[in-house]
């Protein structure tokens, strides 16, 4: 199914600035407080388990819902609840959160153990109890894309491109347990009967490419795929397509097409809640940008403060100007440094004046820059002009809501257009103008 | 601390910018605008200086009046000037001309319909048609190039039985003619340049000389000399590629193109104008809308409903 040139269309070369690459990955000490937010992934809310005063462990739910898009939220710490209260999240998630003054002993949930995972069924029971999110940073709960009912995929893709400058996380992950990924990988094929996977890098990461070259050596079922770096090569659609040549239908999934995609750490931490029982309460993060001194990769506990986390990396409040959760392309800024991380944040950028660029915007010349970098086939500045005229019907004739708002047209516009910006309030007022119109 | 900039992603950008896009253009056309004061000695420098100048100095008056923030830093209205100049026929009376062209071209044809990016027509074909429509006495007499202003007809002119210019003196641009449009030489190296810097891409000056070097072997004519003589390379290379009145695809491009070579190749073959470059260009621009329009790029992901 794969084909021979392997490509996206459209798209940005970008400088990759991935300094902490080689850094081995530090273990994060366990902060005093951590606030755990009960909304760490796309769809429903979890309703909170505890109460004020509890006792918490390492692995004990903490909150958790009947509604189907949800996966739980465990504690990543031990110690006492010692307050329960309203959050806005650095993505504009209003949701509840948990605040825990930790005991610094991470004391174990009695009673935790490999789960069961015989069927199928149970397989994927587990993989909702493992509290597992995208780790890529879509935060899509695991369990769900993994079920995909009757229809058997043809293949299974393990992303590992990690196209973002900075961000090396997913390469410290195979670097450091590469033998854990592929057996995770193996796992996966068996429980739900997949044929074929395919683990895909860019050419970036030639170290990470010849130590999994090295360990899949011996199963037919797994091939590693290197791709040439371009970005936004590991969204999910446009790695499909370099890939296969499939296209994802609008408002399709890519089972439709046969496939389902996998983020590499979120294959990691999959294996590592199957053979330990231990959820996800901890990942690894890149820290980087100019503002701090300490950049590298650390295994932090979820619920830590960017604060503590900025001030352990020797962080400069001076320099710093903005705090990017994710990568300089699609990164949300943070609006504070008491935002706690989540389970999707890969990556905290503390960007200085020398990372970012600040410029005017200017009007639109029509180069048509935009249209030649789109991966999603669009056409910006029309879009741009239309989401500024507010003109809904316009929006929906040329696709707003296909824009994956990578941040490749804005990159490349010389006049320095708001693109995405407007995008992202061009769907908004799409998506009123249908509530509307029912 | 904690006052951070919230802002939307991208968080960085690419270092090119208009005024970079269009100090390339100039830069591509300086060799043109060097041979042409070779060529056509002083008279060729104050036609350029003049045109440059009241370009800029219209498009800053005009933000001045109309209280519009300053765009002549952009850069764009140095090249327009720049190519009106070189539009122009290397006679004294064309300094004046400029300063009327440039009116036209910045005032009338830019900035009244909303300044860079706004514009319908190309402003410098604009501002040439309207010279020659207005003053055209003075815009179809062209003088021999390296000679004290002895008027001489245009390689396109020169009427059938008298001895045509070499190959090489219309490569090199030896032949009478408008400042810039003579030298195929210097003009293509522009063009190559714009094209290595990405300013430019290949299909519209490719497109438009192979339809119309293909046009002029179909009419009987010879077609290295037709792409050789007349405006058709600073055309193709400089004006047909400006952003504002030029389709956004890639497929658009390719269909503006050979119609500008379609119309071209007509005008020259049988029209009364023996020049047709600046009339093609101003019809096809009318037309950009409608090519942008049924060239819209295919979304991803769009698929057939079976």
């Amino acid at each position: 199914m794969i084909k021979k040139f392997k490509n996206i269309k459209g798209g940005v070369t970008l400088p990759h600035k991935k300094g902490t690459s080689e850094i081995p990955t530090e273990k994060f000490p366990i902060p005093k407080l951590v606030e755990i937010p009960m909304q760490q992934h796309i769809g429903a809310c979890c309703e909170v388990l505890v109460n004020k005063g509890d006792y918490v462990y390492v692995g004990q739910v903490l909150g958790d819902t009947e509604k189907f898009v949800s996966a739980p939220i465990h504690s990543s710490v031990s110690g006492k609840v010692t307050q329960i209260k309203d959050i806005t999240l650095y993505n504009g998630a209003k949701s509840v959160s948990i605040v825990i003054e930790t005991d610094g002993n991470q004391n174990l949930l009695p009673g935790i153990s490999k789960p069961d995972i015989a069927t199928k069924e149970k397989f994927l029971k587990a993989v909702r109890s493992s509290g597992l999110t995208g780790l890529g940073g879509a935060g899509f709960p695991a369990h769900i894309k993994l079920d995909t009912k009757e229809k058997i995929p043809e293949a299974l893709i393990v992303n590992a491109v990690e196209c973002e400058p900075y961000i090396t996380c997913d390469y410290r992950a195979i670097i450091e347990e590469g033998n854990e990924i592929v057996k995770g990988v193996k796992l996966i094929l068996e429980k739900l009967s997949i044929p074929k996977a395919y683990i895909a890098l860019e050419d970036n990461k030639p170290e990470a490419f010849n130590l999994l070259k090295e360990l899949v050596k011996q199963d037919a079922r797994i091939e590693v795929v290197m791709l040439a770096t371009k970005y936004p090569q590991g969204a999910e659609k446009m790695l499909i397509y370099a890939l296969t040549g499939r296209e994802v239908p609008m408002n399709g999934l890519p089972i439709d097409i046969g496939v389902v995609v996998m983020n590499v750490t979120s294959v990691l931490a999959l294996f590592k809640y199957c053979e330990t029982g231990i959820p996800l309460v901890s990942r690894r993060l890149t820290v980087d940008g100019s503002g701090v001194m300490e950049k590298g990769n650390y295994h932090v506990v979820f619920g830590t403060y960017i604060k503590d986390i900025f001030e352990y990396c020797q962080g400069d409040y001076q320099k710093t100007l903005k705090v990017l959760c994710g990568g300089p392309m699609m990164g949300i800024t943070a609006e504070s440094y008491e935002s706690p991380m989540i389970k999707q944040n890969n990556a905290f950028l503390f960007m200085t004046q020398e990372d970012l660029d600040f410029i005017e915007e200017t009007a639109c010349i029509r180069c048509g820059r935009c249209i030649d970098a789109c991966p999603m086939g669009l056409m910006p500045l029309t879009l741009n002009k239309y989401a500024l005229a507010k003109m809904t019907e316009e929006l929906q004739k040329y696709n707003i809501m296909n824009c994956i708002e990578c941040g490749s047209c804005s990159y490349v516009c010389p006049a320095k257009r708001h693109l995405v910006q407007s995008f992202r309030l061009g769907k908004e007022l799409l998506k009123k103008a249908k509530v509307k119109n029912g | 601390m904690d006052k951070l900039i919230v802002s939307s992603s991208p968080h960085i950008k690419a270092k090119s910018t208009t005024a970079r896009i269009m100090l390339d253009v100039i830069i591509a056309l300086m060799p043109t605008a060097i041979l042409s004061i070779y060529y056509f000695s002083y008279v060729a420098a104050l036609i350029i200086v003049t045109s440059v100048s009241s370009c800029v100095l219209f498009e800053y008056l005009f933000n001045l009046i109309t209280k519009k923030k300053h765009s002549e830093t952009d850069l764009s209205c140095v090249v327009t000037g720049l190519i009106l100049a070189l539009n122009m026929p290397p006679l004294k009376s064309s300094i004046i001309l400029s300063i009327i062209g440039a009116f036209i071209a910045i005032v009338v044809i830019k900035m009244l319909f909303g300044g860079i990016g706004q514009n319908i027509f190309n402003p410098a074909a604009s501002a040439r048609l309207f010279l020659t429509a207005s003053f055209s006495s003075l815009m179809t007499v062209y003088v021999a190039p390296l000679t004290d202003g002895v008027t001489a007809a245009t390689p396109l002119a020169i009427s059938e039985g008298e001895a045509l210019p070499s190959y090489l003196d219309l490569f090199l641009g030896k032949t009478a003619g408008s400042l810039g449009e003579t030298a195929a030489v210097t003009l293509i190296a522009g063009g190559i340049y714009l094209i290595i810097r990405k300013v430019i891409s290949w299909e519209i000056p490719v497109t438009y000389i192979a339809t119309v070097a293909l046009l002029s072997l179909l009419f009987g004519q010879d077609p290295l000399y037709c792409i050789l003589a007349g405006g058709l390379m600073i055309g193709s290379i400089y004006m047909a590629t400006d952003y504002t009145t030029s389709p956004m695809t890639t497929k658009g491009k390719l269909i503006f193109a050979a119609g500008l070579g379609i119309m071209t190749a007509s005008i020259r073959r049988f029209g009364s104008n023996t020049e047709g470059v600046a009339y093609s260009l101003i019809f096809m621009n009318a037309l950009v809308p409608l090519i942008d329009k049924f060239t819209a790029v295919k979304t991803f992901g769009r698929v057939k409903k079976k």
